[in-house]
């Protein structure tokens, strides 16, 4: 490849600094994650928790220890009809905190090994890509709720 | 069953006499209510299903309570425990009048949804609570006396389903009377409760 002016080596040269830098210290900060209990034999459930990345990311892939089967699942009401449906990738706006909540997008740990009882943690491995494609990986200890929480404090 | 022309007369003459102590209490207006009011529906009158003891029931069993009617499966993540939530909610809310509400869950699942877990699940909300299945074809038949669509869709590794999320709530005479929407409060839920326990 030839870069023909400094115009593009530059922000180039920056881009990659900015990149390993980002290697070093977490671009996206994960925080009040939470996993719904289960009952016992019951296959699947829902994680939530809020993403905010300091540049433009995607939240590409998550995986965890309880389960082959982690996916993002984004849930729509249509009318009076609730619609779950899988998505690839969930954008990270510059800043913005992004929720992932009852009510709209959130992790599906399907086919579960064990039941999940409150006061448990589930480990989570989520992954993050930016827009030149480097991938950031961050480990996450999400603590088991009861199954009626709503993820705040109990009133 | 009952000849739907003749129920339908009979239900709205029902209506009709609930009506009359209700205008007497207020300044002769009508009960407002936050869910919508579908007194009178020719649907959802009725179900013959399985609760997880292997006991058969239908709504004449709840008699003298006012029933909350939920469709859902434990493999959701988030509309049916918050519903279910909900619905613990409107009890608490509803206090000594809380154990003249009855809440039942109907699963839309049945190839995952055991007896076994189901009756672990509404527990997990409140005791009370009563899960309630039938096979596929019963299955079938309630969701089309309720108006209710529900729908297997594949997922990456499984399947999730979709479904109809409103409430639907009969007062103590086991007459259908309210929808209430999934985005609806407790506080809002349990108002309707209370009116309907307390009418006539």
């Amino acid at each position: 490849m030839h870069f023909a002016t400094s115009r593009i080596i530059r922000p180039l040269l920056a881009a990659t600094l900015l990149a390993a830098a980002a290697g070093a210290q977490a671009q996206v900060t994960v925080s009040n994650a939470w996993v719904r209990a289960t009952v016992p034999s019951q296959k699947a459930t829902g994680a939530f928790l809020q993403l905010q990345s300091v540049q433009d990311a995607k939240f590409v892939s998550v995986s965890s220890p309880l389960t082959p089967n982690a996916e993002v699942h984004e849930m729509a009401m249509q009318g009076d009809v609730m619609r779950m449906r899988q998505v690839q990738a969930v954008d990270l706006p510059a800043g913005k905190v992004v929720e992932l909540k009852p009510g709209g997008h959130h992790i599906m740990l399907m086919n579960l090994k064990t039941q999940v009882k409150e006061g448990d943690t589930v480990p989570l491995t989520l992954v993050f890509q930016d827009k030149d494609g480097k991938r950031q990986t961050v480990e996450v200890k999400a603590p088991v709720h009861g199954l009626g929480s709503t993820g705040h404090a109990h009133h | 069953m009952i000849q739907a022309v003749s129920r339908r007369t009979f239900m709205l003459a029902g209506a009709a006499l609930a009506g009359l102590p209700l205008a007497g209490c207020g300044l002769g207006s009508k009960v407002s209510f936050n869910g919508t009011d579908i007194t009178g529906a020719d649907y959802g009158r009725d179900f013959r299903l399985t609760d997880p003891h292997g006991q058969e029931h239908t709504l004449a069993d709840f008699k003298g309570k006012v029933v909350m009617v939920f469709f859902g499966f434990t493999q959701c993540p988030d509309v049916c425990p918050t519903a279910l939530a909900r619905a613990a909610e409107v009890k608490q809310l509803l206090g000594a009048d809380g154990e003249r509400l009855q809440v039942l869950f109907i699963s839309v699942d049945p190839e995952r949804d055991t007896p076994e877990i189901l009756n672990a699940y509404t527990a997990a909300f409140d005791p009370t609570f009563l899960a309630l299945y039938g096979d596929a074809a019963r299955l079938a038949e309630t969701a089309r006396e309720f108006q209710v669509i529900y729908q297997k869709v594949p997922t990456g590794s499984s399947y999730t389903m979709d479904h109809t999320a409103n409430t639907y709530v009969y007062d103590p005479q086991g007459r259908l009377r309210l929808k209430l929407m999934h985005n609806q409060t407790s506080l809002e839920y349990a108002a309707d409760v209370r009116k309907l326990l307390h009418a006539a």
